[in-house]
């Protein structure tokens, strides 16, 4: 290696040593710890009886209706509002890419949604549906205690992460409408291609990799749900999604040694849902590296 | 064909101007509905009418009376600017490195930072609050940028390592040769170039702090260091027997409304900042 070479690489690690250092220690240094805690029993209003017990939290989470419940919400929640988030961010994506009139508009009011604090939104809709304070019942003459029940609460949860986060679907989506040579749909409008099919055999393939990507962030996203669940129910009403009980376990509860075992399974769980993106649906994050 | 093709542009126009009119509708819903909640009387509150009867602006004052309130807001802003400040500096040296020069490593770096960006929060809530109860960190500034920095930084090394692909580095040198020294050339003719990218990113770094409820919900507990989505999520309100919507609503509506005002400035900057590192390449 020459000495430029050399020079080189050393001013390189010196740019990248304070941000690399800084998610060694604040993640993957926490991680290994919550890894470490997990294996002892440790409630922090009994500090004085940790004690070393091997797999035995796990056993207990694994074994707890809680945790499964927390983890058939979670898992709802995402497929839920993901596969709309994805419908409708074609739709609005589509509505600016085409629209001539009032594009900038459009594409500014979706900005509001992504820019509100999502605690601010959980508020918004869940005053909404409030049947004291809210206007939807009187809207569509029903008298709901929508955050009272099970499913009309989920409908009321998705359908606030809904409009939280479709915007940023909608966004992608257009920044990869755009990479759809104009050309190609007109030659294929020529050759009688009607607008179902131009879009099902032309535009959705061009974009399958922008999808994947958008796919795959907002559904890693959606799993981590807690702020809408938080404000809007406090997981009651058997609303918990896994990062509520996370939550509950280690900040409520203050039990360290069952909530670390929650936090180690919650990050398994994301390592297998990007695992199955990135091997089943064959996206290639890699690829973008050299771009 | 010319009256028909007319005819059919007309009809698609109006398809996607309705369209348009939709989703504006939508995406303003929710927002119109917490302002007009929160200028409704308190008597009102309960009249399930979308508009207020009569206008008044107690909540405001109430809201504007409550130390907690303008704690949260000193809070929020502070702890947001300084992880801005920190991630965007980090992130832009790493960027740069990345971008610019050849070394064993880059392609872990923004491997690592993915995975990063990719991370539960939750998973680190446990360890955090315990090790910050015996640093001194627990409820404090520090206690917050920490994290904020270390979560935004793979936001900030992608969407910074984005944009500084597409600066004309090279001009950097036909500066230098016409006479400009390196300061010379670097204030004048590549920060023009990469302060456009350096701001988005700015600007995910920032509203990623602004918005955080997890982290701020964990690690603090008093007015010393809970930001505001912390304090409307935890708001109980003057009595335990009356509910706090009115002022939630009003707090809300102070919050929102100047984030609102800074997206729709910059809401080029913002949309190249979100589509920077997940579409380009």
């Amino acid at each position: 290696m020459s000495r430029r070479a050399a020079a080189e690489h050393r001013l390189a690690w010196l740019l990248c040593a304070p941000a690399v250092i800084a998610m060694l220690v604040v993640t993957a240094w926490p991680m290994l710890y919550a890894v470490w805690l997990s294996l002892f029993r440790y409630d922090l209003r009994f500090p004085d009886q940790r004690q070393f017990v091997g797999l035995d939290n796990y056993l207990s989470v694994l074994g707890s209706e809680t945790w499964w419940q927390a983890l058939f919400n979670t898992l709802l929640i995402t497929v839920g509002s993901v596969s709309v988030e994805l419908v409708l961010g074609f739709v609005f994506a589509l509505v600016m890419h085409r629209a001539l009139i009032g594009r900038r508009l459009v594409r500014a009011s979706l900005l509001v949604p992504y820019g509100i604090i999502t605690v601010v939104a959980a508020m918004s809709w869940r005053f909404a549906f409030d049947p004291t304070t809210g206007f939807v019942n009187a809207l569509l003459g029903l008298d709901g205690a929508w955050l009272a029940e099970r499913w009309s609460a989920f409908f009321v949860i998705i359908q606030t992460e809904i409009w939280k986060t479709t915007p940023f679907m909608a966004l992608l989506l257009l920044a990869g409408l755009t990479l759809v040579p104009e050309d190609l749909l007109r030659a294929a409008r020529v050759d009688g291609a009607n607008a179902l099919q131009r879009f099902f055999r032309i535009t959705l393939p061009l974009m399958r990799p922008v999808i994947m990507v958008a796919l795959l962030f907002r559904t890693l996203d959606a799993f981590r749900i807690f702020d809408t669940v938080f404000v809007q129910t406090r997981g009651a009403q058997g609303t918990d999604s896994v990062s509520i009980v996370g939550y509950n376990t280690l900040i409520a509860r203050l039990n360290l040694g069952l909530g670390s075992a929650v936090s180690v399974l919650i990050f398994v769980c994301v390592l297998a849902i990007a695992a199955l993106y990135i091997r089943g649906f064959g996206i290639d994050l890699s690829r973008r590296e050299d771009a | 064909m010319s009256a028909a093709g007319a005819n059919g542009g007309r009809v698609e126009r109006l398809f996607w101007g309705v369209g348009s009119a939709v989703v504006v509708i939508y995406a303003l819903l929710p927002v119109a509905w917490i302002v007009s909640l929160s200028l409704k009387r308190s008597a009102d509150l309960g009249d399930n009418r979308f508009l207020p009867r009569v206008v008044s602006l107690e909540h405001y004052a109430t809201v504007f009376r409550d130390p907690q309130f303008s704690a949260a807001l000193w809070n929020s802003i502070g702890i947001a600017a300084i992880s801005t400040l920190a991630a965007v500096l980090l992130g832009a040296f790493t960027a740069y490195a990345v971008v610019r020069l050849e070394f064993p490593g880059r392609r872990l770096i923004l491997a690592g930072a993915l995975a990063i960006a990719m991370f539960p929060p939750i998973s680190i809530v446990g360890p955090l609050f315990n090790t910050w109860r015996t640093l001194g960190l627990y409820d404090t500034w520090a206690g917050l940028i920490l994290p904020y920095m270390t979560f935004t930084l793979p936001l900030a090394i992608w969407t910074l390592a984005a944009f500084f692909r597409e600066v004309p580095w090279d001009l950097d040198k036909a500066a230098r040769v016409d006479g400009a020294t390196a300061f010379q050339a670097f204030v004048h003719v590549i920060a023009p170039l990469a302060a456009p990218g350096v701001f988005s990113a700015a600007i995910l770094v920032f509203m990623f702090a602004w918005n955080d409820f997890l982290f701020a919900a964990s690690l603090t507990s008093t007015d010393q260091a809970r930001t505001v989505p912390a304090a409307i999520a935890f708001f109980t309100g003057s009595s335990r027997f009356e509910q706090p919507t009115g002022s939630v609503a009003a707090a809300s509506v102070l919050v929102t409304v100047p984030v609102i005002i800074v997206v729709l400035l910059f809401q080029r900057r913002i949309v190249a900042g979100l589509t920077a590192g997940a579409v380009k390449g």
